[in-house]
């Protein structure tokens, strides 16, 4: 299966990763890369791994105690399971934007603040202003907010939640963002907003995000991979996995008879 | 290749069925058309090939229709894949088949320039040329029904014999031009007749060519081409 690619854009690599839950087994034996270049994108039917898969990229189900990873995951050729990964810096890298909105009860300065001042990455006040304008600017967010930045993050709408958690996650000058379900608590526009942006931070970010929605899927990513039953199916140009999916699973799916 | 269990959404499975309906219906009517024609000439029955003119616009409203569905599936089911070809290929297919209603309807409109010609040669093997030229319109259309690329490859790969059918229809007129001054007229009509008729198997085996991207999602190799002397 061509589920990898050599190019030199290659940020996340992944060999023969399984997951357990116990002694229940999540995935098995995934190999997938990601690039910079490329928005990928995850989709399968629920409970088939694409999400539990996600968060092994950047050590997320380190929290759940039952939760077992095997098998080599990189970024940037290091080994990120290895004992001497600073996991904290890990996910500064490896930023993350969950399905719903979930801002600090915090200012929106506050907010974005939080993450580059724990992390040491500004010295004084007039340089955290300009890490929290450049984050609120690139995540579409500034001119709806720039008045009223002391204002609580929660009071924001649910599209503006997101969008300040997304600033929230470029803040610490990440270099993988990874989505799960971004827009599905979102209506129509926000959920083009939040599209809009995916394309925008293409190329200055590695994406990677997990959607329900095939639609959105093929809206925004360049590579889709298919799992199914903790297995990755198939991986490809997104082009090709809507137009002609080499594999009757995907093909099921993805029309609309399965899942 | 296509998925034998139906779409969840029932519905969706019904609307394919209505456009794959609809486009059998152009099919048999086009091929039909093409067989009216020549039983006209032959009969050298103008009654009969002013029908073929008038029912051709029925072909012309259910392009349209097959039209509006094939954008309502598109906006509404947002078909994928294999799904997604097929629609494609109705679109495009219900155009073709159009044109080749038109193609029959050229046909017949020249019957009654035969009503007192005499006999000429070619005229009693034009029919066979316009069997062949249904015959493939009707495989290419059952290639579509059964989403078969082999049915399609076979339509695609009989365009040959019918082009060398015309190329021996075109010589043969040109001798009987040549014999008598007096022939010219009807066998300018029979040489349009001729060429109408392998327009038709070019557009049979231009569905065939999109019958094998919908069912494969590859395109069908250059296709083989006879000994192209004319045209």
């Amino acid at each position: 299966m061509t589920n990898t690619q050599d190019t030199s854009t290659l940020k996340m690599t992944a060999r023969n990763v399984d997951i357990f839950y116990g002694d229940k087994q999540a995935i098995k034996n995934v190999s997938i890369d990601v690039s910079m270049e490329h928005v990928t994108a995850f989709i399968g039917p629920s409970g088939c791994g694409k999400s539990t898969f996600l968060r092994t990229l950047n050590r997320m189900n380190d929290t759940i105690s039952s939760a077992r990873v095997t098998g080599d995951i990189r970024l940037d050729g290091e080994d990120i399971y290895s004992s001497s990964m600073d996991v904290v810096q890990l996910r500064a890298r490896v930023g993350m934007v969950f399905q719903k909105p979930n801002p600090f009860p915090k200012s929106i300065y506050e907010n974005i603040a939080y993450g580059p001042r724990i992390h040491g990455l500004a010295t004084g006040k007039s340089e955290m202003d300009q890490i929290v304008e450049k984050s609120l600017k690139r995540a579409g967010l500034w001119e709806e907010v720039k008045d009223r930045l002391q204002d609580s993050g929660t009071a924001l709408s649910g599209g503006q939640q997101q969008r300040l958690c997304i600033a929230r996650a470029i803040a610490v000058d990440p270099e993988v963002i990874l989505m799960d379900e971004p827009s599905s608590a979102l209506d129509p526009i926000a959920t083009a907003k939040i599209e809009e942006l995916i394309h925008e931070l293409r190329g200055r970010y590695a994406i990677v995000i997990v959607t329900h929605n095939m639609q959105q899927a093929a809206r925004v990513s360049q590579r889709t991979a298919f799992f199914h039953l903790g297995t990755l199916v198939e991986y490809g140009e997104t082009s090709d996995i809507f137009t002609n999916p080499r594999e009757e699973k995907t093909k099921d799916y993805i029309t609309g008879r399965y899942g | 290749m296509v998925g034998t269990t139906g779409h969840t959404v029932k519905a969706f499975d019904e609307e394919l069925g209505q456009l794959r309906a609809l486009i059998s219906e152009m099919g048999g009517l086009a091929e039909q058309a093409i067989n009216q024609s020549m039983k006209a000439l032959v009969r050298r029955d103008n009654d009969a090939a002013m029908k073929v003119v008038e029912q051709d616009h029925r072909l012309d409203e259910l392009e349209m229709e097959v039209e509006r569905l094939a954008v309502r599936l598109i906006a509404l089911r947002a078909p994928m894949a294999d799904d997604l070809r097929e629609v494609v290929a109705a679109m495009k297919i219900s155009g073709v088949v159009e044109r080749i209603g038109d193609y029959a309807k050229n046909i017949a409109k020249r019957v009654p320039q035969f009503a007192e010609a005499k006999d000429i040669g070619p005229l009693a093997i034009l029919p066979e040329m316009g069997k062949m030229a249904s015959e493939m319109v009707r495989n290419a259309l059952d290639a579509f029904a059964a989403r078969s690329p082999e049915q399609a490859k076979a339509v695609v790969e009989r365009d040959q014999a019918l082009d060398t059918f015309y190329n021996s229809v075109f010589r043969a007129l040109l001798t009987y031009m040549m014999e008598n001054p007096h022939n010219i007229t009807p066998c300018a009509h029979l040489l349009f007749m001729a060429k109408n008729l392998e327009r038709v198997g070019d557009h049979a085996t231009n569905i065939g060519e999109m019958v094998y991207f919908a069912a494969t999602g590859d395109h069908l190799g250059e296709r083989p081409k006879v000994g192209a002397d004319e045209d």
